[in-house]
């Protein structure tokens, strides 16, 4: 790439970025308005206590909480696309995401148990079992790997840990079926209950993974051009991929702890911002986590906003507006290929 | 003094007589509210729950429900608050309620107590939490009619159970949940209700409440006679090997209108509905 060439895509990186946080912000404005008692609470929320409850502590949160959690999921998804070099990678592939599933069928299970066991899963909550049962695969995945030095049996290894995980949670939730339906309502993914507390812990996740991304993502650009090229520029990959990897856990886990399993956000993202800028990966991560954010806010206000009072589970909507772009994507691509 | 007493003697009955007394109530969770008067305004998310408030005669204090209350009919015009799967947390909160009520496995407990609402999670899955329940909602109404309600669904199951002819004893029955199959067991409320009726069930104690079937069990079992929605049982003949059950060679099987379904797989106070339901068709 030339001098010049390098220099505009740069500034298209950047104004993309601008863009996109500005329509986060927009977004957010309308989110406050968007609900199943409508935007006549945000006009009454200064003399109405209810009211001011419903904006500032369910819409406001909830609104952000999905910009922290897309941003999450975007920025894994970068990671993983980068990590793995491959397009289709997405954040769930070290097995995170039925780590989570396990988790919180054990702490339901649990919920009936013992009162001893009880009051500890009562403690740890849905979320901390979530977190925990994510990590957990993934270090699993790194073990049956023995590390992280081959791609490819990373891969392998992370595809094989969610099978068997999903397995042992589908075998947990016919052993006891009161757990099903609260089951189910963890795998359709929702930002509905998304609280400041929630936001907090994603924010604090958010920044230490956009920082550490960026500083990371030089050992993408280089993987990129082959483990050999990336080795004889002398750096110590196998700490720095150990790095990504934790990094990728952390993102996904944090996500899929709050707001359980939502499809396509992670996929999507990287493949939008490419399609719109071809960048270096610390600018691909950080216009991804930006990138995620917005998708997950406009599809949560979609979700809120479509069968209003009523909403529709927000995982639904990422898959089909996620899909349906992909789809349109592949087809714009294959047709000038024709060409 | 004694006039001291009095006043505090007439002070306890004008507040009783108001219904104004504190209340405590200790849930599922074994967590104790305390509410200073009883709930004048209540979301209910979970159909038997709903059914137990308006058998005990508050209807008019409920405000909003889950999208799966659909009896008594007056509740279908109550503004819905997303379903025990997906709650609609602000929807819940803009009905101002007083006490929310709610099912073990939901996920919006935290997120409610969070927002500052008092939660209640109760979840009947015996005769005898149907009781229990009911006497808990019965105190937190600040009503005494708990025990009376249990006495008549307890009378209406016991006059089905005599409406039996003797032949209905002991027949074999599966009452199946849904396809896939799953069953309802004998240590489930409907298998209880079944005993009751002098049925047996082919689903024993040991399997679980709503245990997973492998349809060879089933046939295996050979019930003489089958419940079940009739969204469920469709094609029931078609599957593979059942044409050999007693049941299905006899055409012994009932077949249950969403709205009887509803009615059977609910453990609340329409439960003696749901045992004349199956004494008719034990009986056919």
């Amino acid at each position: 790439m030339t001098q010049a060439g390098s220099q505009r895509q740069r500034r298209r990186a950047l104004l993309l970025g601008a863009a996109l946080a500005l329509l986060a912000a927009a977004l957010l404005m309308i989110g406050a308005g968007v609900g199943s008692s409508g935007f006549d609470s945000v006009l009454a929320a200064r003399d109405d206590v209810v009211a001011w409850q419903i904006v500032w502590n369910i819409r406001v949160p909830r609104t952000l909480g999905a910009w922290l959690a897309g941003a999450l999921l975007g920025l894994a998804g970068a990671l993983a696309q980068g990590l793995f070099r491959n397009p289709l990678a997405d954040p769930y592939l070290l097995g995170s995401a039925s780590g989570a599933g396990l988790g919180v069928a054990i702490a339901l299970v649990m919920f009936g148990a013992s009162p001893s066991a009880t009051h500890w899963v009562l403690r740890l909550g849905l979320t901390g079992a979530a977190f925990i049962g994510a990590v957990g695969a993934v270090l699993l995945t790194l073990t049956l790997a023995r590390g992280v030095q081959q791609t490819l049996r990373l891969l392998l290894a992370g595809v094989i840990v969610g099978v068997v995980l999903g397995a042992i949670t589908d075998l947990l939730t016919i052993a006891s079926a009161d757990v099903l339906q609260a089951m189910q309502g963890f795998m359709l993914g929702s930002t509905a209950l998304l609280g400041w507390d929630a936001c907090g812990v994603m924010a604090a996740c958010v920044a230490l993974c956009l920082v550490a991304g960026w500083a990371l993502a030089p050992v993408l650009d280089s993987l990129a051009l082959g483990e050999a090229t990336a080795r004889s520029l002398g750096l110590p990959l196998g700490a720095m991929r150990a790095a990504l990897v934790a990094l990728l856990a952390l993102a996904t886990g944090a996500a899929v702890a709050q707001t359980g399993l939502i499809a396509f956000v992670g996929l999507a993202s990287p493949h939008l911002v490419r399609s719109v800028v071809k960048t270096t990966h610390a600018r691909l991560v950080v216009c991804s986590a930006l990138m995620g954010g917005a998708l997950l806010m406009a599809a949560d206000l979609v979700a809120r906003w479509l069968i209003a009072p009523q909403e529709l589970p927000v995982g639904v909507v990422t898959a089909v507006l996620g899909g349906g772009y992909l789809l349109w994507l592949m087809h714009r691509r294959s047709r000038s290929d024709i060409r | 003094m004694t006039r001291l007493r009095f006043i505090a003697f007439a002070l306890a009955l004008l507040s009783f007589l108001a219904g104004a007394a504190p209340v405590q109530l200790t849930d599922d969770r074994g967590v104790t509210l305390r509410l200073p008067a009883p709930p004048q305004r209540i979301v209910s998310m979970l159909p038997s729950l709903t059914e137990s408030i308006c058998a005990l005669g508050a209807c008019d204090r409920l405000v909003g429900v889950d999208r799966y209350s659909n009896w008594p009919a007056s509740v279908r015009a109550l503004p819905q608050a997303g379903g025990g799967i997906d709650p609609n947390v602000e929807a819940v909160v803009a009905l101002r309620p007083d006490v929310v009520l709610v099912a073990r496995s939901s996920r919006v407990i935290e997120r409610l107590e969070a927002l500052g609402l008092k939660v209640v999670v109760l979840e009947p899955q015996t005769h005898a939490d149907v009781r229990r329940v009911l006497q808990q909602i019965g105190q937190l109404l600040g009503s005494n009619e708990a025990d009376a309600v249990w006495r008549s669904i307890e009378s209406a199951m016991s006059a089905a159970a005599q409406s039996l002819p003797p032949a209905a004893r002991g027949t074999r029955v599966y009452f199946e949940i849904s396809d896939v199959p799953y069953a309802a067991g004998e240590a489930s409320f409907i298998g209880e209700t079944l005993a009751r009726l002098g049925a047996r069930n082919i689903v024993p104690e040991a399997m679980g409440p709503f245990p997973k079937l492998n349809p060879e069990y089933v046939v295996r079992a050979d019930p003489q006679l089958i419940m079940g929605s009739a969204r469920s049982l469709q094609g029931l003949r078609k599957r593979p090997g059942w044409a050999a059950i007693g049941a299905v060679k006899t055409g012994r099987i009932c077949q249950f209108t969403p709205d009887e379904s509803d009615m059977l797989v609910r453990p609340g106070p329409r439960m003696a509905d749901a045992a004349r339901l199956m004494a008719q068709c034990l009986s056919r």
